[in-house]
C-alpha cells in the first residue's frame, strides 16, 4: 500500500530519474515539514542542484521556473501552501498562462507548479485557503486536483511531461490516504478529466480532492445506512473542464449535488452546476442543483470555529438526504 | 570585481562567540534599564509558557517564539510616542508584549477565545493592539512591510509627526515587496523605520544558503536609505539606534532602517530547542545563549550595583506568577460562538 504523499514522491522519482531535463524548486525542499512525506530526501538522492530550496522569493523562484521551461527545461515549482503562491501570480497568470497563445502558439510552456493545501490546525486565514476556481478561471493553465494516491502520482508525471503550464494542487488532508499501485501510467492531461468513481441511481455526487474523499465516504454512508445509491465523480481537471458525463449522469439521477472545500461565490461547484444546467432540459431535474461548500468567511483559528468551517462526510450526506426529501 | 562594504557584513556580529560580555549601560538612567529588564524578562516567561502549552498541545496554533530575541521589540517600543504606528509578522509576541499589550488577551488569543485580542480569530500569528500602537501582525512573509509604508505615507499626507515601524526578518529581505517599498519609501520621503531582526536564519535556511552576504544594511543603502546595525541582543545600543531612527523620521529625515542582529533560540516555529521545522538543528546553539540578551543587561546592572542575583530572581518570580494568572484566566474564557464565524467578516 502506497499513500498519497509517498505517491507524489514516486511521481517525482520517476521524473527526476528518467527525465535529466526535469529538476524542482521552492521553498522548504531540504526541510520534511513544509512539504510533508511527498519529497523527502529527494536532495540527498537527486542532488541540491536539482532539488533547489529557494529564499523566501514565490515570484523570482516562479518566473525563473518559467524562463527555464522556455529554455528546455522541465522545471516542478513547490509553492508548499496554496496561499504563498499568491505572491507569484503575475508570472502564473499573465506570464505562464499567456506565453503559448500571446505568440501565435509557437511555444510550449512545460512547466508545473504544485501547490499545496495545508489548512486546519488553528493556522487561520493566511494559511489555510484552496483558490482552486481562482486558477481554473485562467485559460492556458491547466489546473489538476488529484484526490487519490494513484493520481497523485500519474496526474503529476502527466503534467510535468506534457507541454502546457499546469496548476498542481495537492491537499494534505488527503496524505494519508493508501491504495496498492499499479506501475506509473503515462497519462496525457490533454485526455484527462472527471472519472466516475461509483455507480447509482438516485443522485449524482461530484467532488475534487479532499471534496472526493468526502464523496466517497458519504456514498457509502448512504448506500450502507439509507439505502441510497449515488453515481460519484472525481473531477481531477478542473481547467479545461469537461462536465459532460457529469450531464449524462444527471439526466439519468435528476440530482446533483456538487462538493467543493472552497467559498461559493463564483467557484468550483457553481461551474459544474453551470455547465449542467446548460446541458440537460429542465424537466429532467428532480430537485434543484446543490452545493455544499465552505461557509462565506476566511478561515477562523480558533479549533471550536475550524470544526464548523470545514464540511464533513455527514454535512453531504444530510444535504443529500434533503434532496432527497428523506428528511 | 564585486566591491563591497560595511553594509554587506556582520563580521563579528554573526560570530557566535563574541559579544558575551555584559553590555556597556554608561549614561544610561538605571531605573529604566530596570523596568526593560523587567519587561524581557516578562516576555521570556510569556513565551516559554507559550511553548509549554504548545508542547502539550493546549495550545493548537502555531507559534513563532521570540525567546532570545526579546531586545529588538523591547529596545524600539522604548523610544516611540502615542499615535506611532507598528507592524509586525509571524514572530511578533515580543512586539505585542512590548508595545504594552495585554498579556491576558494575548494568551486567550493563542488559546483560540473569544476575549483573545483578535477575538480568537487570529491565533498566535494575527495579533493586534490598536490603543498601544500595534496596528496588525500577519504571517504572510513581507506583508506587512508596504503596508507600515502606507500608514506612513498616511502620516505624511496628514502631516502629523506620527512614525511607523516595520519589524521584519532577514527572511523578509527576499521576498520583492521589501524592495519595492524601500525605494518607495525613499522616493517619497515617508516616516517609516524598517526594523529587520536578522536572526540568521529564516525556517530551516541559514543566510548563507539565501543570500550572497549577511547583511541586510546593503539594501538601504542602495535606495538612499539611512541605515544602523546593532547587536540586537544589546538592550542599550538597540535604544540608541531607535532613538535615532525614530527622531529622524519624525523629523522628515525620510525612512530608517535598523538591523539588530539576533538569534533565536528555539527552532522556527513551536517549542523545540533541538529541531528546526524537521531538521536537526546544527548551529551552536549553546554559544549563542551566552549573548543572551536578558543576562548581558543584567550583569551591566550588578556590576554597577543596581541589581543583585536577589532581584533578578525576584523579577523572574512576578513575571511567572503574573504570567500564570493570565494564563489560568484566559483558559476560563470561553471560545468563541459560532456566529462570529460570519459576523466578522465584513466591519460593522
Ligand atoms: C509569502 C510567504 N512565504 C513563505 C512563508 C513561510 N514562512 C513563514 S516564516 C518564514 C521564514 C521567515 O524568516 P524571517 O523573515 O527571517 O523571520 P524569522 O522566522 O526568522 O523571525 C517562512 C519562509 C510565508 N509564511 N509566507
Ligand atoms: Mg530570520
Amino acid at each position: 500500500m502506497t499513500n498519497y504523499g509517498t505517491a507524489i514522491r514516486d511521481g517525482f522519482v520517476y521524473l527526476l530519474a528518467n527525465h535529466p531535463e526535469v529538476f524542482t524548486i521552492g521553498q522548504g525542499l531540504w526541510s520534511p515539514w513544509y512539504v510533508g512525506n511527498s519529497m523527502t530526501n529527494l536532495d540527498k538522492e537527486f542532488g541540491k542542484e536539482r532539488v533547489i530550496d529557494t529564499p523566501v522569493s514565490e515570484l523570482a523562484c516562479t518566473g525563473a521556473a518559467l524562463g527555464a521551461a522556455l529554455a528546455g527545461k522541465r522545471p516542478i515549482v513547490i509553492h508548499p501552501r496554496v496561499d504563498f503562491a499568491l505572491l507569484a501570480i503575475d508570472q502564473i497568470v499573465n506570464q505562464a498562462a499567456k506565453w503559448c497563445h500571446m505568440f501565435g502558439g509557437q511555444v510550449s510552456v512545460p512547466l508545473t507548479i504544485r501547490a499545496i493545501v495545508n489548512r486546519g490546525g488553528e493556522q487561520g486565514a493566511q494559511h489555510s485557503q484552496s483558490l482552486y476556481s481562482w486558477f481554473a478561471h485562467i485559460p492556458g493553465l491547466r489546473v489538476i486536483l488529484p484526490a487519490t494516491a494513484s493520481d497523485a502520482r500519474d496526474l503529476l508525471v502527466a503534467s510535468v511531461l506534457g507541454r502546457d503550464p499546469v496548476l498542481y494542487i495537492d491537499d494534505r488532508w488527503l496524505y494519508e490516504q493508501e491504495e496498492e499501485l499499479a506501475p506509473i501510467q503515462i497519462l496525457d492531461l490533454r485526455r484527462e478529466g472527471p472519472r466516475q468513481t461509483s455507480k447509482g441511481e438516485d443522485i449524482t455526487l461530484v467532488g475534487a480532492s479532499y471534496a472526493s474523499l468526502l464523496c466517497k465516504k458519504a456514498d457509502q454512508e448512504l448506500r450502507r445506512n439509507h439505502g441510497v445509491t449515488c453515481d460519484v465523480f472525481d473531477l481531477r481537471v478542473i481547467n479545461p473542464l469537461n462536465c459532460e458525463t457529469i450531464v449524462e449522469s444527471v439526466q439519468r439521477t435528476g440530482r446533483l449535488l456538487v462538493v467543493d472545500c472552497d467559498w461559493s461565490s463564483c467557484g468550483l461547484a457553481a461551474e459544474v452546476i453551470a455547465q449542467v444546467a446548460e446541458c440537460v432540459e429542465p424537466a429532467v431535474l428532480r430537485c434543484r442543483p446543490a452545493r455544499v461548500t465552505l461557509p462565506d468567511a476566511p478561515a477562523p483559528t480558533s479549533s471550536a470555529l475550524e470544526s464548523a468551517y470545514y464540511p464533513k462526510m455527514t454535512t453531504v450526506v444530510e444535504r443529500a438526504m434533503s434532496l432527497l426529501k428523506k428528511v | 570585481m564585486i566591491t563591497t562594504d560595511d553594509s554587506h557584513h556582520l563580521g563579528k556580529l554573526a560570530d557566535s562567540n563574541s559579544y558575551w560580555d555584559p553590555i556597556n549601560i554608561d549614561g544610561e538612567d538605571p531605573r529604566e534599564l530596570l523596568d526593560q529588564l523587567r519587561l524581557m524578562v516578562l516576555i521570556r516567561c510569556a513565551e516559554e509558557r507559550i511553548g509549554e502549552g504548545f508542547g502539550k498541545g493546549v495550545i493548537r496554533c502555531p507559534c513563532h517564539l521570540v525567546i532570545g530575541q526579546e531586545v529588538p521589540a523591547v529596545g524600539l517600543a522604548s523610544r516611540i510616542q502615542k499615535g506611532d504606528k507598528v507592524f509586525g509578522a509571524h514572530r511578533s509576541h515580543a512586539h505585542y508584549l512590548a508595545l504594552g499589550g495585554d498579556l491576558r488577551k494575548l494568551l486567550a488569543e493563542v488559546l483560540g477565545r473569544d476575549t483573545g485580542c483578535s477575538k480568537g480569530m487570529g491565533g498566535s500569528m494575527h495579533l493586534i493592539a490598536l490603543e498601544q500602537g500595534l496596528y496588525g501582525t500577519v504571517p504572510i512573509v513581507g506583508a506587512t512591510i508596504p503596508i507600515a509604508a502606507g500608514a506612513a505615507l498616511a502620516a505624511k499626507l496628514d502631516k502629523s509627526d506620527s512614525v511607523v515601524v516595520s519589524f521584519l526578518g532577514d527572511g523578509a529581505t527576499e521576498e520583492g515587496v521589501f524592495h519595492e517599498t524601500l525605494n518607495f519609501a525613499s522616493n517619497f520621503q515617508l516616516p517609516v523605520v524598517f526594523v529587520i531582526e536578522n536572526n540568521l536564519f529564516a525556517s530551516h535556511l541559514h543566510m548563507s544558503l539565501r543570500q550572497p552576504f549577511d547583511s541586510t544594511c546593503r539594501f538601504a543603502q542602495a535606495h538612499g536609505v539611512s541605515w544602523q546595525r546593532v547587536d540586537g541582543n544589546d538592550l542599550v545600543a538597540m535604544k540608541r539606534a531607535s532613538s535615532l531612527a525614530v527622531c529622524q523620521a519624525r523629523a522628515g529625515a525620510g525612512p530608517q532602517l535598523i538591523e539588530a542582529v539576533t538569534y533565536r533560540w528555539r527552532g522556527h516555529v513551536g517549542d523545540r530547542e533541538d529541531q528546526d521545522v524537521g531538521v536537526a538543528r546544527k548551529e551552536g546553539l549553546e554559544s549563542w545563549k551566552k549573548r543572551d540578551p536578558i543576562q548581558r543587561l543584567a550583569l551591566a546592572l550588578e556590576t554597577s550595583g543596581r541589581l543583585d542575583e536577589g532581584m533578578l530572581q525576584d523579577m523572574r518570580k512576578k513575571s511567572q506568577t503574573v504570567v500564570a494568572e493570565a494564563w489560568e484566566q484566559a483558559r476560563l474564557d470561553p471560545f468563541p460562538a459560532a456566529e462570529a464565524l460570519l459576523d466578522r467578516v465584513y466591519f460593522k
